[in-house]
């Protein structure tokens, strides 16, 4: 029998080679998140290297992922998972056999055919939030993962009635026990700080997610007869969960999330559970100095190019990149100002306008709804971005394609900074698809004593609407300013391939 | 792990020697649970599975008899005892178990009966990485007469002057009417980073206390401190604002050995930082968020020592260290629960008018032509016939002879009331006999073994 298996693990492999080969075009395509996390038993097989691939997935039928290191049968729990990833494998190989079969019978009109491989899309859970059969599924697995699970509050507008909404007075912590057994205490933290907006903003809450990761890796001990590189990625789930239940993850941290998933896999069995942790120390260390830090320093240096003496650069929000930027360009002695446009519910141009003001730039303050009024005065725009999708749109603070379509009728340049680890492979042209909805009680305000909105929910045909991001098309960015360079909005995609093979 | 509790069980009960002369503090029967029973179930509520009572050998004793201790309480109780008579403050104890901290604690004190929901207070201590996290309540009036004081009510005897900031949660000042002499100051530096504070006198300290394990290892090595109440806070909210909390970031624990005779370095002890500092202070530096607006300085103004109060407005908050809060206690206590008001093991006879806020405990005999409205009768107590008892508390092991007439009183274990006596607003002790046909009114009637203590 254990012949039988390993031939057809042979099989299996020399067939995932053959497809790798022609597979390289649809291979970023395939590098989904979702399938990621799915694992569906999808012909196309991703890019990543086959040992791994029957390695995670014997972490799938792994016993629950519950943190407490006690099990009684660890024996047991290895055995079945060998046995059930044979059985996945011998089930396959029989799959691509037949699938092999079926297309050399049938005639297929295009025809390249590795590219017909029906890759598996399936949309992310935090965009069907209106299909109860989605929804029952995300109710069974925090079950398992015993996350609480967080409800949604008020009325939706119908348009988007497929995303979450979350109040702030209802945290996940009011469903958690005190002292927090299932997650840590680190993780508790962040998702704490994640919701009520005290860590705000992409780069802040990847520096922050990666910092609690160490903190858990720290404290982190192998159980008996698991090895690290799979248990780790276990054990990281269901605090993933509980994070995207505090607040939807931004695409840095899944960028993050995705690497430290990889480097813990690659993990060799036979090191050392000290050493192991050092490595996976040492890399969280070096990935946030190489795409933060360095990332910055180079952007920052390609954008003191471009700002001259005399110019009025205006910003939007707070952008920790848009800042610095500034800020270093004022320590080289340029001669500029700054307009900072601002808007409601968030005021978050409050806090880059002081920051500016501190280090001794002169700025002007606006709320977005005169931003027409101040453009003939702006010969620059510089924006941050939170994501830039593969195809070209960027995905920023919701305002921000509204001052980059003012800005492209007055001729204004946009220079947009975005670090590389921000790109993401999601593919988007309207901001109605995937969006985060905040907390609709921040837009009623109270003025001279008079809360209008207070009872909003009592009025049947009034819905709050608290988007917090949007999508600009690339038409209206002039220049995106990467810590690879200046490239056009439309390169992109070249980036994303760039990155792929590298990886 | 995240959290230890500290159950702090060894009060005296100073300010209400009439009734604990002879039962701990802890052990008294609050809607006939003992006291230390609230604060211990609120724990279990919100899911602890451990906690440390620091408490007396009696109360241990007693607690290893008492019925509800063994039964209701499935946590694991680390009892540590001390010395009774020893002038052991809150401080020293924590500092007595120093060694079991391994990580921050959650002091609880016994006397606190609360519904309030613990994740506000601890959520405080989390989100923003405070040093300290605390619980108060905007006080009520007591509203019953309380037996044995004569006269008005006592005028507020010693005032708490808190001050919070606008948005109500950080603390910026505590004081104590007694540790002021001749006004009220403030310092300059507070007012220029909090320009709006609001200062508010009415609030009752619930002793629930949120503590970095750093605060701990602090006391550890100043001795001076001995109560956390009088001088642990006030010392931590003043530090917020020390010029010295803007020193430099300790790297690691052994600088801070070397630098322990320095004046100046009980700051650093307090804010030994984690070892990831530089990643946090970057992730603060990046986020767009700050806790105040109107001056250029960051969040939380740069200081790293914090600390935050929760104030609950509505629901039950009730410390249990004066007589009036302890009959406030019983009357309010069992709506906590949904336990039956009368315990299935009594036997009450059929002509008993009995009201539906009353409280029976188990084993109690009650016979015919009773009245018994607004109280709580407590374990193994005989009412005898046409006994009228109406706004009070009896305790365990009381018997009432017939014909009796007790109203807004306090009966402690084990007294006997003679026949025809009519007690109205007593106190009366512990073991005590009232003769028949005995007409008392405000009285507070212990034995005089009692008496000779001072």
């Amino acid at each position: 029998i254990k012949e039988e298996k390993q031939r057809l693990r042979k099989e299996k492999k020399q067939q995932k080679k053959n497809k790798e080969k022609k597979d390289e075009k649809a291979s970023h395509e395939s590098e989904k998140k979702k399938n990621k996390e799915e694992k569906p038993v999808s012909a196309a097989a991703p890019a990543s290297q086959p040992p791994t691939q029957p390695s995670t997935q014997k972490a799938v039928p792994a016993p629950a992922p519950v943190p407490v290191p006690v099990s009684e049968t660890p024996a047991l729990a290895d055995k079945p998972a060998k046995t059930k990833a044979d059985l996945k494998a011998e089930r396959r190989a029989r799959q691509e056999a037949e699938r092999a079969s079926k297309q050399a019978a049938t005639s297929k009109p295009k025809a390249p055919p590795n590219e017909l491989q029906p890759v598996v899309k399936r949309l992310p859970e935090h965009v069907q939030v209106d299909n109860p059969g989605v929804l029952k599924k995300l109710a069974k697995k925090l079950e398992r993962q015993q996350i609480p699970l967080r409800l949604d509050y008020g009325y939706k507008v119908s348009l988007f009635s497929h995303l979450h909404q979350y109040s702030r007075k209802a945290p996940l912590t009011q469903q958690l026990s005190i002292p927090s057994t299932v997650i840590h205490p680190a993780i508790v933290r962040l998702g704490l700080q994640y919701s009520q907006g005290i860590v705000a903003g992409s780069n802040a809450r990847s520096v922050a997610l990666l910092h609690a990761f160490k903190q858990v890796i720290r404290d982190y001990t192998t159980p008996p007869n698991e090895e690290l590189s799979r248990d780790l990625v276990n054990k990281l789930k269901p605090y993933i969960s509980f994070l995207s239940q505090c607040r939807p993850l931004s695409a840095s941290m899944g960028n993050a999330i995705k690497y430290i998933k990889k480097e813990i896999s690659n993990i060799p069995s036979q090191c050392k559970e000290e050493e192991a942790k050092r490595k996976l120390l040492s890399c969280i260390d070096c990935y946030i100095d190489e795409k933060i830090i360095l990332a910055a320093k180079a952007i920052a240096k390609s954008s003191i190019e471009k700002i001259s003496n005399g110019d009025v650069i205006l910003v939007y929000g707070c952008s920790s990149l848009v800042n610095h930027i500034l800020c270093e360009a004022f320590e080289k002695n340029i001669k500029f100002r700054v307009i900072v446009v601002d808007s409601r519910p968030r005021l978050e141009g409050r806090e880059a306008l002081r920051r500016l003001v501190q280090r001794g730039i002169s700025c002007t303050y606006v709320l977005i709804s005169a931003v027409s009024y101040i453009l003939p005065e702006v010969s620059k725009v510089f924006l941050g971005a939170h994501a830039l999708l593969a195809n070209g749109y960027v995905m920023s603070r919701v305002g921000t394609s509204q001052i980059a379509l003012v800005a492209k009728a007055f001729n204004v340049p946009v220079l947009v900074c975005c670090e590389t680890y921000k790109f993401c492979e999601r593919v988007q042209t309207d901001s109605f698809v995937s969006n985060e909805l905040d907390d609709p009680d921040d837009l009623i305000v109270t003025r001279k004593g008079k809360t209008q909105l207070e009872h909003w929910q009592d009025v049947p045909s009034l819905g709050l609407l608290n988007l917090v991001y949007d999508v600009t098309p690339p038409d209206f960015v002039d220049l995106v300013i990467t810590d690879l360079g200046m490239i056009p909005c439309t390169s992109v995609p070249v980036v994303l391939r760039v990155k792929n093979v590298d990886q | 792990m995240e959290l230890q509790a500290v159950l702090m069980a060894a009060g005296g009960g100073s300010r209400m020697t009439d009734l604990t002369y002879n039962t701990p503090k802890p052990m008294l029967p609050v809607g006939n649970k003992p006291l230390m029973w609230y604060p211990l179930n609120l724990l279990e509520r919100v899911g602890f599975e451990e906690v440390i009572v620091i408490t007396t050998k009696e109360v241990q004793k007693m607690m290893a008899t008492d019925p509800k201790m063994k039964i209701d309480v499935k946590m694991k109780l680390d009892v540590v005892c001390i010395q009774e008579d020893g002038d052991m403050g809150t401080a020293d104890a924590l500092r007595h178990i120093q060694q079991k901290i391994k990580t921050d604690v959650l002091v609880v004190s016994c006397d606190l009966i609360t519904d309030v929901a613990l994740h506000e207070v601890v959520d405080l201590f989390r989100a923003h990485n405070a040093t300290l996290a605390m619980l108060m309540s905007n006080a009520h009036e007591f509203t019953e007469t309380v037996p044995g004081q004569k006269g008005k009510k006592k005028t507020a005897e010693q005032r708490d002057f808190v001050g919070v900031d606008q948005s109500g949660k950080r603390l910026l000042f505590m004081a104590n009417e007694a540790d002021l002499e001749d006004g009220l100051s403030i310092r300059k530096s507070i007012m220029r980073k909090h320009p709006r504070m609001h200062i508010k006198t009415g609030l009752v300290d619930a002793h629930l206390y949120c503590l970095k394990k750093a605060v701990v290892d602090f006391l550890a090595d100043n001795k001076s401190i001995s109560s956390i109440r009088g001088e642990l806070v006030p010392y931590l909210v003043r530090k917020q604002f020390s010029k010295t909390t803007n020193s430099p970031k300790i790297k690691d624990d052994a600088e801070n050995q070397n630098q322990k005779t320095n004046d100046s370095s009980t700051n650093h002890e307090l804010l030994i930082s984690s070892r990831d500092e530089p990643l946090l202070q970057l992730a603060q530096e990046r986020s767009c968020w700050n806790d105040h607006r109107g001056d250029m300085s960051e969040a939380y103004h740069g200081g790293k020592l914090r600390c935050y109060v929760h104030i609950i407005d509505q629901g039950l908050c009730c410390r249990v260290n004066t007589l009036a809060a302890y009959i406030e206690a019983n009357r309010l206590a069992p709506k906590l629960f949904e336990e039956p008001a009368v315990h299935p093991s009594a036997v009450i006879s059929e002509r008993c008018q009995m009201g539906s806020d009353s409280i029976i405990g188990a084993l109690c005999q009650v016979a015919d032509k009773t009245s018994i409205k607004r109280s709580t009768l407590g374990n193994s107590t005989t009412v005898k016939e046409k006994v009228k008892v109406t706004n009070s508390i009896i305790m365990h092991g009381v018997t009432i002879e017939e014909g009796c007439n007790i109203q807004g009183s306090v009966i402690c274990s084990n007294a006997v009331i003679g026949r025809g006596a009519d007690l109205k607003y007593c106190l009366v002790g512990n073991g005590q006999r009232i003769e028949p046909e005995a007409e008392r009114t405000n009285e507070v009637i212990v034995g005089t073994d009692q008496l000779m203590e001072i």
